[in-house]
């Protein structure tokens, strides 16, 4: 099993004429990725061409992409001026899952778009993250498909290329994942930790989750009291930032409603004191997760 | 990116924000020759990005233009945690009668624009927050409808208990909301709100950070950067699209994203090493981003060993190899460099980087390690 994607993903890429967007449309079906359809803008009629010649059709509106292939998800590699459209754009055409790669959103943008998406039923992963990876079954977003392999460990994350070095060691120790997550790493984000846990939690095959989070807000406290009241399975935490300079991300004012600083050293301890082993350094994770499975 | 009250208020005057009107010396002869035509009382204000400016000496009375004088010769030059003061805003001095606090910023919980609004102000808000969360009220915004009027009128009310003060007060809640969602701000805080006592509500500081990405679509407000308010490499670092913070280490940290690049300085010290920086170079990295990223690092002369640790996603990995390539090329580096390269397109990089004799490691505690070695070797003093 897996949680949000899995073999009847069916996916249409937002942005799929562009730089980031052709270059990982590709990788996507290289993975096995059933890639539907793709939206640009004043290129609809087009098809873009996958690996072996596979052709996608472009639209020109997520309307009619929705209307003529029917995905049930879709990610979104469009630039940080247009992204947040692109959002309600999916979430308008009734897409229930939206996947956000696109760095740079202006938060306020991001304030509207999660509000409308919230209404039209629409989850949005990210944005300014790294997608979700089933391995074995589908990819969506940028996550590299070769450092993953099937198995019984849930990974999610904050942070994009932290994820894959947790999850490299994971897969070289010979230990597989259900579903990797990359919640990522903007102040306003539409899947939060304890969102991803809840999905982990109904998911007979995930044994053991990894979460990885870092300096900065209270998402890591919620999800670790979260831990300690909901999930059964064995949990391995790891946050960056030890060495972060206090100050620099975080505004005056933001300190203010967490109450709190929000410290590396802070989530560490909330992690601990609610059950989550911790891990000094990412090389850590793949042996506690050893010893969490006793394999 | 943080305003200077100056800069804050004319974005609040813009919005019909009654706010006193004030003028920006660089020089003691500009103050006075300010508090002469402002004609009374003024007060002489440093502009720098910290908060604690009236505890350090940074914001003074004066009764004469000679006064005025005097007290930008101490002001303008003077350091303020760490900042240098290189204006200061004269404005005329107010009667105060009473002091109030009011802000919006983006609260991460509830994904929408918040104001917080206490009768108490003119202090450190934080500590009313911290010893009286009674005598904040906070509410939030549907940034699809704005601030509605009604939510404005409570706002006043819990600022005032006067009618006259309320309907004032509850236009400038209004006025303070526009001025924040049309800057693009992540804050605007009004510390204090006065009232006077012929009964005017008046903003007598501003506050004002921007959300960067903003900042393209708001040429206008991107002009406000003041480039001396923060060290040189970080301006050349964002100019070049780049995220960088100067630390004291002697190890140069050269990562993509910003979570491994945090969790490599965090590496680096459990080895018993210093990070001299942090620095992220992003996604969809091409080789001028790394010759500019090795440019930045060298130009600090603490930094005795390059470490790149980079896992290729949307960052392919030859990009980063052409580019390390590309910048010796440009570029005289006397300090050695270390890499760690995998993920997308890494055959394709470890063979350039082999080609051009470059040795790369697999593994991130492998690269970290040698790389404080290199470090500790080079500077044996321990200095």
């Amino acid at each position: 099993m897996s949680i949000f994607i899995d073999n009847d993903t069916r996916l249409v890429v937002q942005g799929i004429t562009g730089r980031d967007g052709s270059f990982h449309t590709t990788q996507m079906m290289e993975y096995g990725t059933n890639v539907v359809a793709g939206v640009t803008p004043g290129k609809g009629g087009q098809s873009f061409e996958g690996p072996g010649g596979r052709q996608v059709p472009i639209f020109d509106t997520m309307e009619q992409a929705v209307e003529q292939t029917s995905p049930n998800c879709s990610v979104i590699y469009v630039p940080p001026a247009f992204a947040a459209s692109a959002i309600m754009e999916a979430a308008d055409a009734g897409v229930p899952f939206i996947v956000a790669i696109t760095e740079g959103i202006p938060v306020l943008d991001m304030a509207r778009a999660h509000a409308y998406a919230d209404d039209c039923g629409s989850r949005v992963l990210g944005p300014n993250c790294p997608g979700l990876i089933t391995p074995g079954q589908s990819k969506v977003g940028i996550l590299p498909g070769s450092i993953v392999m099937p198995g019984p460990v849930g990974v999610v994350s904050r942070s994009g290329t932290l994820t894959y070095e947790a999850v490299y060691q994971l897969t070289q120790n010979g230990i597989g994942q259900t579903t990797c997550v990359g919640i990522g790493g903007d102040p306003l984000i539409g899947t939060k930790f304890v969102d991803v846990l809840e999905k982990f939690r109904h998911d007979a095959d995930t044994k053991a989750i990894v979460m990885i989070g870092e300096i900065g807000g209270t998402d890591e406290q919620e999800a670790a009291e979260f831990v300690k009241e909901h999930i059964d399975v064995p949990v391995v935490g790891f946050i960056a930032g030890q060495t972060a300079p206090p100050g620099r991300t975080m505004g005056h004012a933001g300190a203010i409603i967490s109450g709190a600083a929000g410290t590396a050293a802070e989530k560490m301890q909330v992690f601990r004191d609610n059950g989550i082993a911790v891990a000094e350094r990412p090389s850590d994770i793949g042996g506690l997760i050893k010893d969490a499975l006793g394999v | 990116m943080d305003l200077h009250e100056y800069q804050a208020k004319e974005i609040f005057r813009g919005a019909g924000i009654p706010v006193p009107p004030g003028k920006v010396a660089t020089t003691p002869d500009e103050a006075e020759a300010i508090a002469r035509e402002f004609d009374g009382l003024v007060v002489v204000k440093a502009q720098v990005h910290t908060g604690g400016r009236g505890k350090a000496g940074g914001v003074k009375l004066a009764k004469t233009p000679e006064e005025a004088r005097e007290h930008a010769t101490d002001i303008l030059g003077m350091d303020i945690k760490g900042l240098t003061v290189e204006k200061v805003l004269v404005t005329p001095g107010e009667d105060i009668d009473t002091e109030a606090y009011a802000a919006v910023l983006v609260n991460r919980e509830t994904q929408a624009p918040m104001f917080m609004v206490s009768s108490e102000g003119g202090v450190d808000i934080e500590q009313v927050a911290e010893e009286n969360p009674d005598a904040l009220t906070k509410l939030h915004v549907d940034p699809r409808f704005g601030l509605l009027p009604h939510q404005a009128y409570e706002l006043a009310v819990a600022l005032y208990a006067d009618a006259k003060l309320q309907r004032q007060a509850a236009k400038v809640m209004s006025q303070l909301y526009d001025a924040f969602m049309n800057a693009g701000a992540s804050l605007a805080e009004i510390n204090p709100l006065i009232t006077t006592p012929e009964g005017e509500v008046k903003a007598i500081d501003a506050k004002v950070s921007i959300d960067d990405n903003e900042l393209f679509r708001r040429p206008e407000i991107a002009a406000y950067r003041d480039s001396s308010s923060e060290p040189d490499a970080e301006t050349k670092a964002r100019e070049a699209g780049l995220t960088f913070i100067k630390l004291d280490g002697n190890v140069g940290c050269c990562v993509n994203g910003a979570g491994l690049a945090m969790a490599t300085m965090d590496l680096v010290k459990f080895y018993g090493g210093e990070p001299a920086n942090f620095l992220d170079i992003g996604g969809s990295s091409n080789p001028e981003k790394v010759v500019n990223a090795l440019k930045i690092i060298t130009a600090d002369p603490a930094v005795k060993v390059i470490l790149f640790n980079i896992f290729g996603g949307i960052t392919r990995t030859d990009d980063v190899a052409n580019g390390i390539i590309e910048a010796m090329k440009q570029i005289d580096i006397d300090v050695p460099i270390v890499i760690r390269l995998t993920g997308t397109n890494e055959e394709i990089a470890l063979e350039i980087l082999k080609d051009a004799g470059f040795e790369a490691y697999s593994t991130m505690d492998e690269v970290v390690k040698k790389a404080v070695d290199l470090a500790t070797a080079a500077a044996p003093s321990g200095a």
